[in-house]
């Protein structure tokens, strides 16, 4: 009788674990990292994880409402490079001499962040009518725009490299407001919005219910084929956003930025326990993945693993936090 | 009962988180029997049988087959010892052939030098066709499971089970998806079977079925094992007794509702599928409940899904208080009052991963906007815990994922759902399968309460008793045709089936 009790209670401890597997890893990651490299604990860091993680945060709060509708996109990050490009052809100092168009007149950054966010809409909104009116699956009709959009890119930019934007598109990236990055503020905000579209609007819930079970959201009245065209099309402004940003941090943009962004998002979400059967999914989660991911690749880097390891590692740790946190909906035998 | 007893189930008990599924339950079968195991959702007949068949490790207690103690780790271990089970849900590959479906994991296969190179599809092929014959399908081997019906899929399963020598079958709800002439079929086949020997351990919540092709009864209530008896010395009254472990004096509410005006008209529909519905009409009147007979096939779903849009653009009018209603998709009829309780609950009703509130509330979130946009989730909760106490739904809590909760309560939530939207005209696609009989009477009692509020309710049935029971009035169809309408108090057994089968 007293051993089953115990059996029972390092079970619990089990569950408990794994219930919050996420999060001991995380420690359990800053721990050990702190130990071995104390720099890593300062100030210093702890802003750059935040302005590394700002960009893809919104990128991966994009790519989730398509996860969670048991859809996917693989173009996220080659949108994300269409945003950059805007923002660096049409911000340019113009003073500059390599100017991308000479002739186009000093706009305000505004304009510009805004016509760049409307174009990577479209962009999501004919991911969307494709998948929802042609019923093409979501990781071909993806895997699709993720080659015209990097082409088109491409054709626009002449594949040249676009520098010397202007200080005040720079500025939003590098200025902080009271020590805290300009990026992370902004990242708040997409974070609370993104919180109140999913947990306090209709069309959040039935991001939920679709990919809960799509044929019960039909029956039940939900416009399935309008809820599945806005999440492609609120994905392709956060990634226009994303873009732009990028480009303000580096001071430049080419078609190849955001190559590969895609994946990245979609793993910190999965590690974040937005499940790839559709459903399940919240913003801390989300969150919380896409802090994991960067935290891991700067404390890979503070402990001196080289760049080609790194992609080693992460691909481990990626498989090895869904294997652990899957356990929690597995049947228990 | 001369036949010695084959399998020994003795005090076994197995808890989950929370839940004690099973306690000290002991289940013996003999050899050549067909032994029925019944009690209500949640008895602990599914958790029983999968301990048997390997797919939990019981806490504790012994299974002996054959005299010998058995220690199953999976069901590889339980069908290596001849015990095979047929699920409720069939999971035929569909794709692939008859035979590949019957040798899949053990192909026959031809060796060279004794290594193994391909597999001998004519071996395959020629097992095959011997076990079908013996489950009496006439069907060639290379058929792909796709073209199969339901029961000739089910009669593959049986086939299966034949080919591993299966001492013992364990059949879930074997007839929950066949027509009356495929039930007959089947238990000739269950017949043959015991004749050679194999014991059937038979699940199922139908009762004229069980005593008539059981030679005993187990009840199970709350994990529990209530008793043994023979078939012959049951009754209907008897098994529901000891089942719900209480005297049920009434198996449907008293029907005080009052028919009234016509209130909802469907002329001439028909559907653009040529195998399907055909030039029905009816009508409906306010505070009825009209009842849908027929057999399964009698396209009474896809009747019921045209006139709610789920299947688009059938022909022909549908009218509610006179005026002619244009549906293209489920959200007009819902608008226009209209609500669909689906038949396949886990397909088209239940969001699995989702909370019991937002199973509650989502066909009725446009009423819990404030401010154009933002959801009075307060408000919202307070609808889930309305129904919930109102329907008494078993639930920790209005945030609990609805697919742990039991198959009657998933349903009541569902039900909850479509009250929410106060729907004029509340459409039941059989509504009580699978639900236990306590679960039953509550669901019967909302649908008189909705027919004495002046709702009308439409109820498709393929249970006899329940159809007899709860109707004013019961339409029947047969292969897609509307073959009759019979007042309530005229209707009988004789006569639905009677029109049931009229086109056959």
């Amino acid at each position: 009788m007293s051993t089953r009790k115990m059996k029972l209670d390092s079970s619990n401890i089990k569950n408990r674990m794994i219930e919050n597997a996420m999060y001991i890893i995380l420690i359990t990651m800053v721990i050990v990292v702190t130990i071995l490299r104390p720099k890593f604990l300062s100030l210093g860091n702890f802003q750059n994880i935040l302005m590394n993680s700002s960009v893809r945060l919104i990128i991966a709060l994009g790519v989730s409402g398509a996860l969670i509708t048991r859809g996917t996109d693989l173009s996220a990050g080659r949108i994300v490079g269409v945003g950059a490009v805007i923002a660096g052809t049409l911000l340019q100092r113009p003073d500059y001499a390599a100017k991308f168009f000479p002739n186009f007149p000093d706009t305000p950054v505004w304009m510009i962040l805004l016509l760049a966010m409307v174009i990577t809409m479209l962009i999501g909104l004919i991911n969307g009518l494709v998948i929802a009116y042609l019923h093409v699956p979501p990781f071909i009709a993806t895997l699709g725009m993720q080659s015209i959009v990097y082409g088109l890119a491409q054709v626009y930019t002449r594949n040249e490299p676009i520098g010397g934007l202007k200080v005040e598109l720079t500025s939003i990236a590098t200025g902080r407001v009271f020590g805290i990055p300009n990026l992370a503020i902004i990242a708040l905000i997409v974070i609370a919005f993104m919180w109140f579209i999913l947990n306090m609007t209709k069309f959040g819930k039935y991001i939920y219910a679709i990919g809960g079970n799509e044929v019960a959201a039909e029956v039940a009245g939900v416009n399935v084929t309008f809820t599945k065209i806005r999440v492609y099309a609120l994905a392709g402004l956060l990634y226009g956003l994303a873009g732009v940003l990028m480009a303000a941090k580096s001071g430049g943009a080419t078609a190849n930025y955001g190559i590969g962004y895609e994946l990245e998002a979609i793993a910190a979400c999965t590690i974040g326990g937005v499940s790839t059967a559709g459903g399940v999914g919240t913003i801390g989660g989300i969150v919380s993945g896409v802090l994991i991911f960067e935290l891991l690749k700067t404390a890979l880097q503070f402990l001196g693993v080289t760049p080609d390891l790194q992609y080693v590692a992460i691909g481990l740790v990626i498989v090895a936090a869904v294997a652990i946190d899957i356990r929690k909906y597995l049947a228990k035998k | 009962m001369g036949q010695e007893i084959i399998l020994e189930m003795n005090h076994i008990s197995k808890s989950f988180p929370g839940v004690k599924a099973l306690d000290d339950v002991s289940f013996h079968v003999r050899r050549g029997t067909v032994h029925a195991l019944m009690g209500e959702n949640g008895a602990g007949k599914s958790t029983l049988m999968k301990c048997l068949f390997g797919i939990y490790l019981p806490d504790d207690g012994e299974i002996i087959l054959e005299g010998k103690k058995m220690d199953f780790h999976n069901p590889k271990d339980a069908l290596n010892a001849g015990i095979s089970m047929i699920h409720q849900e069939l999971q035929p590959i569909p794709y692939r052939s008859i035979a590949e479906n019957l040798w899949i994991g053990r192909y026959p296969i031809i060796k060279i030098a004794n290594i193994p190179v391909m597999v001998d599809a004519k071996k395959m092929r020629d097992m095959s066709t011997d076990l079908l014959s013996r489950v009496r399908l006439n069907a060639n081997p290379d058929t792909k499971l796709k073209d199969l019906s339901v029961s000739q899929i089910q009669s593959i399963e049986i086939a299966k089970a034949i080919s591993y020598n299966a001492k013992i079958i364990i059949m879930d709800e074997p007839t929950s998806s066949l027509t009356q002439a495929e039930v007959t079929q089947l238990f000739e086949i269950i017949n043959e079977l015991r004749n050679q020997g194999v014991s059937i351990i038979y699940i199922s919540h139908k009762m004229e079925e069980i005593l008539r092709i059981s030679d005993e009864v187990t009840i199970m209530r709350d994990g529990r094992y209530i008793g043994t008896y023979l078939s012959s010395e049951l009754t209907m009254d008897l098994i529901i007794t000891k089942m719900v472990g209480r005297e049920l004096t009434n198996l449907y509410p008293p029907k005080n509702n009052v028919p009234g005006d016509v209130v909802f008209e469907v002329k001439n529909f028909t559907s653009p599928n040529p195998r399907s519905f055909k030039d029905v009409s009816f009508d409906l009147r306010k505070g009825e409940i009209l009842g849908i007979g027929g057999l399964v096939g009698a396209q009474r779903t896809e009747l019921v899904e045209g006139i709610f849009g789920i299947r688009a653009s059938s022909f022909g009018e549908v009218k509610l208080n006179g005026k002619t209603l244009k549906i293209n998709h489920p959200r007009d009829a819902i608008r226009k009052g209209i609500s669909l309780l689906t038949e396949d609950r886990r397909g088209s009703g239940i969001f699995g991963v989702l909370s019991v509130r937002d199973n509650v509330s989502v066909a009725s979130l446009d009423d819990y906007v404030d401010f154009h946009i933002k959801l009075n989730n307060r408000k919202l909760n307070a609808l889930a815990e309305d129904n919930i106490r109102k329907l008494s739904i078993k639930t920790p809590s209005t945030k609990t994922k609805i697919q742990s909760l039991s198959g009657g309560n998933q349903q009541k939530v569902i039900i909850s759902r479509w009250l929410a939207r106060d729907p004029e005209i509340f459409i039941l696609d059989e509504p009580t399968r699978g639900i236990d009989v306590g679960a039953k009477y509550e669901i019967y009692s909302i649908m008189v309460s909705l027919a004495r509020a002046g709702k009308s309710v439409i109820m498709i049935s393929s249970e006899m008793p329940e159809l007899l029971g709860m109707s004013d009035r019961i339409l029947v169809m047969c292969e897609g045709k509307l073959s009759g309408i019979v007042e309530g108090k005229d209707a009988n057994q004789e006569k639905i089936m009677e029109l049931a089968t009229k086109y056959m």
